[in-house]
């Protein structure tokens, strides 16, 4: 198999005891993912879950000096370019991917943004999948507590519930009803039911030009509908004000209008937009183009090789902490309608005439 | 980069990602690169009109915002253009502020 261009950095994240690093163990035992770079990070004095790791090579690194999302800028950064320089030296196997074990605690973003900000990493090195655990045992009360939780869950590219086999069934189905309304179009696999496919796991990602198409149509495979009755309850939760919508537009629209309007958005409410993830159609361009952001990280955009389905209008998936739907889709409106002088910027072409 | 203010070009921003197989960017030639660069200040020059502020290019490198007085700052992309405008206004740039959407979508900025 020929040597990706940019290595995909994947994150296994979740919060304090949701296994984390039980599917890192089980991942890293399958042969597929044997030229996998490992960094475990672990909050506190001492590294210990690289202990429940049996496989301690030398393209594994432990961090060790506290929460990754605090010391980002340096040791993470360091550790993958370290790891980047062996490997070309042929100290290291050449490694195709690199997984990042967070701690429970951290907040994904900066881990994230380490990755696509550093001007080294950025040039041998993407994003690949942010694969979440949470513990079906004690996961409504972590996400209903922790706003690190929440986050996690509504960041993740692939979601893996553990512990199943020790909760209630019906528990664990409430458990995924509030999983779907964070995040409606991640992946859910059942750690403890069958065996994980560590392909799907940690490929198929929109950057992966072979999966870019099937991780696009999954995006908006799922029903992104309110769940009002949901919402009704336990308004002091803290998820409570999360909620996810798709937004679709007719016609080609302006991908400058576009990148003006998210770029002003983030600015101002990069926090609260947990997510956003869309298939456009850009006016000037046959491909459909694939944009994805969290929080005030956007990805590159990519073009895709063809429209995962019939539909050809520009679709828009948000996962928002508390933010108006109504506002986010009239404003986007009032700016694609902007008309610089350049014939272009219109959703309707007819609503300008 | 420019060898006379030293400032460096290429900011990596996503509306101006450079050119790589599969990636959709509008930074794949200089021509290409200069009509991208004019159509966005017109349109942000629309945005930017709600709240008194000009933008100009400068060395088809960064852009120049600036107040009504004349305050004047230099910007790398469209990140930076949003967090220099609410500082030299001294409140937020929201496009989620109705009266901003109002104005927008009667009058087309």
């Amino acid at each position: 198999m020929a040597e990706p261009i940019f290595i995909p950095v994947n994150l296994i994240t979740g919060f304090l005891g949701s296994g984390k690093t039980t599917l890192l163990q089980r991942l890293l035992s399958d042969p597929a993912l044997a030229d996998t770079a490992v960094l475990i990070n672990e909050f506190g004095e001492v590294g210990l879950d690289h202990h429940l790791l049996e496989r301690i090579d030398d393209t594994m690194v432990l961090l060790q000096s506290g929460c990754l999302c605090c010391t980002i800028r340096g040791e993470l950064s360091a550790a993958i370019k370290d790891l980047h320089s062996k490997r070309e030296r042929g100290q290291v196997p050449r490694f195709r991917r690199v997984v990042v074990e967070s701690t429970g605690l951290a907040d994904p973003f900066p881990i994230l943004s380490t990755v696509q900000a550093d001007p080294v990493l950025r040039h041998h090195f993407r994003l690949g999948n942010v694969i979440t655990t949470v513990d079906a045992v004690n996961g409504t009360a972590q996400l209903a507590r922790q706003p690190e939780c929440t986050k996690q869950v509504a960041v993740a590219d692939r979601l893996v519930l553990t512990k199943t086999d020790l909760a209630q069934a019906a528990a664990t189905d409430a458990l995924i009803s509030r999983l779907r309304r964070l995040n409606p179009s991640a992946p859910l696999s059942h750690a403890a039911e069958a065996p994980l496919d560590a392909e799907a796991l940690l490929s198929h990602d929109l950057f992966a030009t072979a999966g870019r198409s099937e991780a696009a149509r999954r995006w908006f495979a799922a029903e992104v509908t309110p769940r009002d009755d949901e919402a009704r309850h336990d308004r002091n939760r803290h998820d409570e004000t999360i909620h996810a919508f798709a937004l679709s537009f007719d016609g080609p629209l302006d991908w400058t209008l576009f990148g003006l309007w998210l770029t002003m958005l983030l600015n101002r409410h990069g926090e609260k937009l947990l997510r956003v993830k869309g298939i456009l159609n850009v006016a000037g361009s046959s491909a459909p183009v694939a944009v994805h952001g969290v929080q005030h990280l956007v990805h590159p955009p990519v073009h895709m090789t063809a429209w995962p389905d019939a539909d050809r209008r520009s679709r828009l998936v948000f996962i928002v902490d508390g933010l108006d739907r109504g506002l986010i889709e009239r404003s986007l409106q009032a700016f694609l309608r902007l008309d610089a002088g350049n014939g272009v910027g219109v959703l309707d072409q007819q609503a300008l005439a | 980069m420019c060898a006379l203010c030293g400032v460096l070009s290429g900011s990596g921003h996503w509306t101006d990602a450079a050119a790589r197989p599969g990636l959709f960017t509008r930074n794949v030639d200089g021509l290409q690169r200069r009509r991208e660069r004019g159509h966005r200040i017109a349109c942000a020059s629309r945005v930017l009109n709600y709240y008194g502020l000009t933008l100009s290019d400068w060395q088809a490198s960064s852009y120049v915002l600036s107040t009504a007085t004349g305050k004047t700052e230099i910007v790398d992309n469209l990140t930076h253009l949003w967090a220099t405008a609410e500082k030299l206004l001294g409140r937020p740039c929201d496009p989620l502020d109705p009266d901003l959407i109002l104005r927008l979508e009667t009058s087309g900025g």
